[in-house]
């Protein structure tokens, strides 16, 4: 039995080890935080629109169903590779509004005139401050918002099919009743 | 050799001052040195392991200028520092702060330490009983020695008279 205790520092470093690694191999990105924002009311805020005849973005327009923020940028790749995706959701009727994060109204609409345009409202956030409020740290990023105007979900990186059909829309038909 | 040397340090400082560009800067210099200093602890989210005064992403440097206006709005340092923590959580800072979910962060090396101490010290305690107190011989082993002993002095003598 006292021989046995020898074994002791090893069978913590063997349990830290295994403690700090199980993330690594669970495939958690370490990249990727968690939105200090969740459950609260997304941050006030007024955009302007793409063109001074659109109407833009606020805080007032996101509240009263559940729905999608997407911050997205034209001069961002992963972007581009998300917008078809959000193209067919919106086709399936899943309200995407967009913030265009720190981009030229222009590229943003050639962006949108090239590859589709899921969203049903547009803020421009010209200086990126809006963002820093609902505390983007990289485009794209995309928001679950409730019918009560709360952040609900968080995903940094680009939408993909499995993520969108895994968490983002159970999540939306969730808050939808 | 000591012109090379101050060209050395120069080159040195200079290194540290990159990332800030000069149209950032206050003009207050007691502002600017705050905000440097406040600059200094928080992270830069893109690049994850440099503050926001050392790096050059785009979003370090939009929090910088936010750092600035903050500080010219009239906002203490730890209002800052509370105002990036509201928005990017905890880890805005470079050094966490001591909460549950960090003390194995912070204490976790000491308890291993003190755990390789303590198992030093057994290990350390233990040889010192073994070698110190060697077991007495039982009557028998003293007379199995004797026996060998005398037996060795016998032979040892015979070879003696052999040789001589």
């Amino acid at each position: 039995m006292r021989r046995l205790l020898f074994l002791v520092p090893l069978a913590v470093v063997i349990a830290l080890v295994g403690v700090l690694a199980w993330p690594i191999l669970e495939g958690r990105d370490p990249r990727s935080l968690p939105s200090v924002l969740l459950d609260k009311p997304i941050p006030p805020f007024e955009l302007p629109g793409l063109t001074v005849d659109s109407s833009g973005l606020s805080a007032g327009e996101l509240a009263g169903r559940p729905l999608l923020v997407n911050v997205f940028a034209s001069w961002c790749a992963p972007c581009r590779h998300e917008i078809p995706l959000m193209v067919r959701l919106a086709s399936e009727g899943v309200p995407i509004y967009g913030i265009a994060y720190k981009d030229d109204p222009a590229a943003t609409q050639a962006f949108l005139a090239q590859l589709g345009d899921p969203y049903r409202g547009i803020g421009v956030d010209r200086d990126g401050r809006i963002a820093i409020e609902f505390g983007v740290y990289g485009v794209p990023e995309t928001y679950v918002i409730d019918a009560a105007g709360r952040i609900r979900h968080r995903h940094v990186g680009a939408m993909t099919e499995d993520v969108a059909r895994r968490t983002l829309l159970p999540l939306l038909e969730d808050l939808a009743q | 050799m000591i012109r090379a040397l101050a060209l050395a340090l120069a080159l040195f400082a200079a290194a540290s001052a990159l990332a800030v560009q000069p149209d950032e800067m206050l003009d207050n210099p007691a502002l600017e040195a705050r905000a440097r200093e406040i600059s200094a602890v928080v992270r830069c989210l893109v690049c994850q392991n440099q503050s926001i005064d050392d790096s050059n992403a785009d979003l370090a440097r939009d929090l910088r200028k936010l750092v600035r206006e903050r500080l010219q709005a009239g906002d203490g340092d730890q209002q800052v520092l509370d105002f990036l923590v509201a928005r990017y959580g905890p880890f805005v800072l470079l050094e966490p702060p001591r909460t549950r979910s960090t003390w194995l962060l912070w204490y976790g090396p000491f308890a291993l330490l003190g755990l390789g101490v303590v198992g030093v010290a057994i290990a350390a305690v233990a040889r010192v009983r073994r070698t110190a107190v060697p077991e007495p011989l039982s009557p028998e082993e003293r007379s199995r020695l004797n026996a060998l002993l005398s037996d060795d002095a016998a032979s040892a003598d015979a070879t003696g008279e052999v040789e001589r």
